[in-house]
């Protein structure tokens, strides 16, 4: 059963045992906008919690995504280079961003659940 | 303008009615977007129309025997040659010929003019005006108005339905329906359209009418900017600036040919050199590989790595279906076909010259 966390830079993480599974909520593609391109992580690739691992683009700007926790890059949702408005439309779904092996779980402990980040938000 | 306070729409009120999301642009706080998305909000502004608050742009009346006398001195421009009614896409000048401001000056009467300036110079450019009026017969006048701009194919059938009739009206023409009132037959989209300059109570009157229409909805900057660029026109600040020329920018079409020589107008010997030197770069239009958007402030280079440009306005054209931008590239680079590389983080993005506009204007022009 894969748990559910946040961060304060509105991503979500749903981690399975050592596999973590990356996105953007739902408030910040609406902060965002109709995304036009998203720029994936190489597999293979190492991050550093912090790190700029994706780049989304809107009509009007780019935004990084930064990995919220160690850990390196194991599938990225390719079907977002030719539909990177499923995003918006399913950023908890069809919209998830990449996968990654954590490297460290204890990075998880500092971060936000579903109600934390409801209050976060405000 | 740093360390003004913010300055706040007329309607900000309606905007925030409307859901919009609010961003900082030249002082001014405005709706960026509404809750249908840029996305949304582009291509109903070119399948049906868009309503735009444009009240952070300035309307200014210039009057007086010698009103002709200074627009000829402060643009590149012949005042008088201008019909009653006919509109010119005309700038401000420094003595170096870079543009200050691009403007849009309207003959209202015989000694009658209305000049429409962008929001970011419009202080600069009534002090410019006052102060060059000193030496003429003639009045500047900033006039306080709600500005709003309806654009798309059905603009016009939604204003005649709200007992404006644009019909006569072509492109590039403008008058003054009401006392106070000013309206004009153009845009800043590439669609026909038209842009009203009215008091505050008279707008929110026109107002409750076409927002009744469900043909017609509130369009933001963001795609206001997306629209434009689409359309292949300039922003002041990025496409040009002091730094750039009319000759540099392609945009000679707006100075009457009988001037260029020997026109009086601030910049006039410096622009005849320019134009008689041939400027070394050029504004075109960029057509990046991909679907990766390529943005302002990002250089352009040959093949082998040189500098050869810059790009001034980029990011998705939502009508066109791929990233559009312009920007400057050296003269002999300029021809469409022709291939440049961006590097967007790491990453070697063929760029295509294209030509501008991306999509066709369609205005209105009889």
């Amino acid at each position: 059963m894969a748990k559910l966390y946040f961060t304060e830079d509105h991503e979500w993480l749903s981690v399975d045992g050592d596999v973590v599974t990356v996105g953007i909520t739902d408030y910040a593609q609406e902060q965002l906008g109709d995304l036009v391109f998203v720029e994936l992580p190489e597999i293979g690739r190492s991050f550093a919690k912090g790190d700029t691992a994706v780049v989304v683009e809107s009509v009007k700007a780019a935004s990084d995504v930064y990995a919220p926790v160690d850990g390196e890059i194991i599938e990225a949702n390719t079907a977002l280079s030719s539909d990177p408005a499923l995003v918006n439309s399913s950023p908890a779904g069809e919209g998830w961003l990449w996968k990654m092996k954590l490297s460290d779980a204890g990075q998880l402990e500092g971060l936000l659940d579903e109600a934390g980040y409801a209050a976060h938000i405000g | 303008m740093t360390g003004d306070p913010i300055r706040h729409l007329p309607l900000e009120d309606l905007h925030q009615s409307a859901g919009a999301r609010f961003g900082a642009f030249a002082g001014w706080s405005m709706p960026l977007t509404y809750p249908a998305g840029v996305m949304k909000e582009h291509l109903h502004t070119r399948d049906h129309a868009g309503l735009f608050d444009i009240s952070h742009m300035k309307l200014i009346l210039v009057s007086g025997p010698q009103a002709a006398d200074l627009l000829d001195k402060a643009c590149p421009l012949s005042a008088r040659a201008l019909a009653p009614s006919q509109s010119k896409y005309t700038f401000f000048l420094n003595e170096q010929a870079g543009i200050l401001d691009d403007l849009i000056v309207t003959r209202l009467g015989d000694e009658r003019f209305m000049v429409v300036a962008n929001a970011g110079n419009a202080a600069e450019d009534i002090a410019h005006l006052q102060a060059l009026a000193e030496g003429f017969e003639t009045t500047v006048e900033p006039l306080d108005r709600v500005f709003l701009a309806i654009q798309g194919p059905e603009a016009a059938t939604i204003l005649a339905e709200a007992g404006l009739a644009p019909e006569d009206l072509l492109f590039m023409q403008g008058f003054e329906p009401r006392p106070g009132w000013f309206m004009s037959r153009s845009g800043y989209t590439g669609e026909d359209g038209f842009e009203i300059g009215l008091p505050e109570a008279d707008a929110r009157e026109l107002l409750t009418k076409l927002l009744a229409d469900e043909r017609l909805m509130w369009i933001g900057l963001a795609a206001r900017d997306s629209l434009r660029l689409e359309a292949g026109l300039c922003l002041h600040g990025q496409d040009i600036t002091p730094e750039t020329s009319p000759a540099s920018a392609g945009l000679m079409w707006a100075i009457p040919k009988d001037i260029r020589g020997s026109g009086n107008f601030i910049g006039a010997s410096a622009l005849a050199k320019i134009v008689a030197d041939s400027p070394s770069e050029k504004r075109v239009g960029l057509k990046p590989d991909g679907r990766q958007p390529v943005r302002a402030g990002v250089q352009l280079t040959d093949a082998d790595g040189n500098t050869v440009g810059r790009v001034t306005s980029g990011g998705f054209g939502p009508s066109a279906g791929h990233p559009v931008a312009m920007g400057y590239v050296a003269n002999e680079l300029s021809k469409p076909g022709i291939t440049v590389f961006a590097d967007v983080r790491g990453t070697r993005i063929p760029v295509q010259i294209h030509s501008l506009p991306f999509t066709q204007h369609r205005y209105r022009k009889g």
